[in-house]
């Protein structure tokens, strides 16, 4: 049952940064500028690489012969943990960068517990990791400020893009059964714990940003416990894992 | 019908105040891993240094080339100009005596 959990929990850390990192290698070729476009690209293949190492970790933990190819490609919608906020589509740019920047901040001070996991390997993908993400949250917070805080029609989109995204945020803080047991073991924190730390890297950069958040704080929830993913994910992979679908186990 | 010709519609050039919006042009140079000096590697864009740093950080680095970037706005790099390269690098062609390959090395110097 343990090992449920913990390839639960894996899946849920390989399936954020697969989904993600695939939503923002959408960007390559299209981005505003063709810097922004390296950087996006970059950040993809950070987050690709990432899914790498906790998915494959996830297959051995399941026993049952799935390498991180086959859980990434050959998984359906249904079976996918990884929060709404990532499956999200691009939009416009703002969406994209103000995404990055709610999804990097969480992600930056869960690989900061996870590198004092008790398991090991938890510990070594989430120090590699941690670098990483760093730079990732860096590099968001600075053009989030900057465009929440630069011309008229760029405060706007980023407004926009707030309004839009923030009932994705609460997802992030929300904790189950997998999460109690992975507290339990000591392998990761509760995600309810992490709330006030978040808080205190992403209010001051939004208030920077002269944006301000919705009041309401209705919140959706279902994809990491894959209870309801938004309709977005399953168009995403259609995309994803057309190649393994028309050609199953087509290699270079 | 000769009122094709050059008569372009005012709004497809970019006006002054569109130029000025673009990102400024920076100078890129990096030193790398054994490298004593920084080395222009290339240019880009960005709204501002730290940005710039960033950006050369995504695009000049990515094959672990360095361990430290300079940037520097293209416009404030004072160039010399191609049609003076006569007088300005042409009278060192004739003065051999400035390299100094005329003195007898003495042995106790060992490899110089």
């Amino acid at each position: 049952m343990a090992d449920a959990a913990r390839f639960e929990f894996l899946c849920r850390m390989g399936d954020n940064t697969l989904v993600l990192g695939h939503r923002i290698s959408e960007w390559c070729g299209h981005a505003p500028m063709l810097e922004e476009d390296i950087a996006l690209a970059n950040t993809a293949l950070d987050l690709i690489g990432q899914t790498q190492m906790w998915l494959g970790y996830a297959g051995e933990v399941e026993g049952a012969g799935r390498s991180a190819d086959d859980l990434a490609m050959l998984r359906d919608a249904w079976d996918f943990r990884n929060l709404l906020l990532v499956e999200r589509p691009n939009d416009d740019f703002g969406h994209t960068i103000l995404r990055q920047f709610l999804f990097d901040h969480f992600h930056l001070i869960q690989l900061r517990h996870l590198t004092e996991s008790s398991d090991a390997r938890v510990a070594e993908i989430a120090a590699k990791a941690v670098k990483e993400v760093a730079y990732h949250a860096d590099r968001s917070s600075d053009t989030v400020i900057a465009l929440g805080d630069g011309s008229a029609e760029s405060h706007r989109r980023m407004q926009a893009a707030l309004v839009a995204l923030w009932p994705y945020v609460g997802e992030l803080f929300t904790a189950d059964h997998v999460d109690a047991a992975m507290v339990e073991a000591g392998v990761a924190p509760n995600p309810a714990s992490l709330r006030d730390a978040y808080d205190a890297a992403v209010l001051p950069a939004l208030a920077q940003a002269t944006l301000k958040l919705p009041e309401d704080t209705f919140a959706h929830t279902g994809g990491k416990t894959g209870f309801r993913h938004s309709e977005h994910l399953g168009h995403m992979l259609t995309q994803m894992q057309w190649l393994q679908r028309a050609y199953p186990g087509g290699t270079w | 019908m000769s009122s094709v010709s050059n008569d372009y519609p005012e709004a497809t050039k970019p006006s002054k105040a569109q130029i000025r919006k673009e990102w400024p042009l920076w100078e890129v140079f990096i030193r790398g891993q054994h490298g004593l000096a920084h080395r222009h590697v290339g240019s880009l864009h960005a709204p501002d240094e730290e940005m710039a740093i960033k950006n050369a950080r995504d695009v000049y680095t990515r094959r672990n080339e360095g361990v430290s970037i300079w940037v520097v706005q293209a416009r404030h790099i004072a160039a010399s100009s191609p049609s003076e390269k006569g007088p300005l690098y042409e009278p060192s062609e004739s003065k051999v005596y400035r390299h100094p390959t005329f003195f007898d090395i003495p042995d106790d110097v060992g490899a110089m």
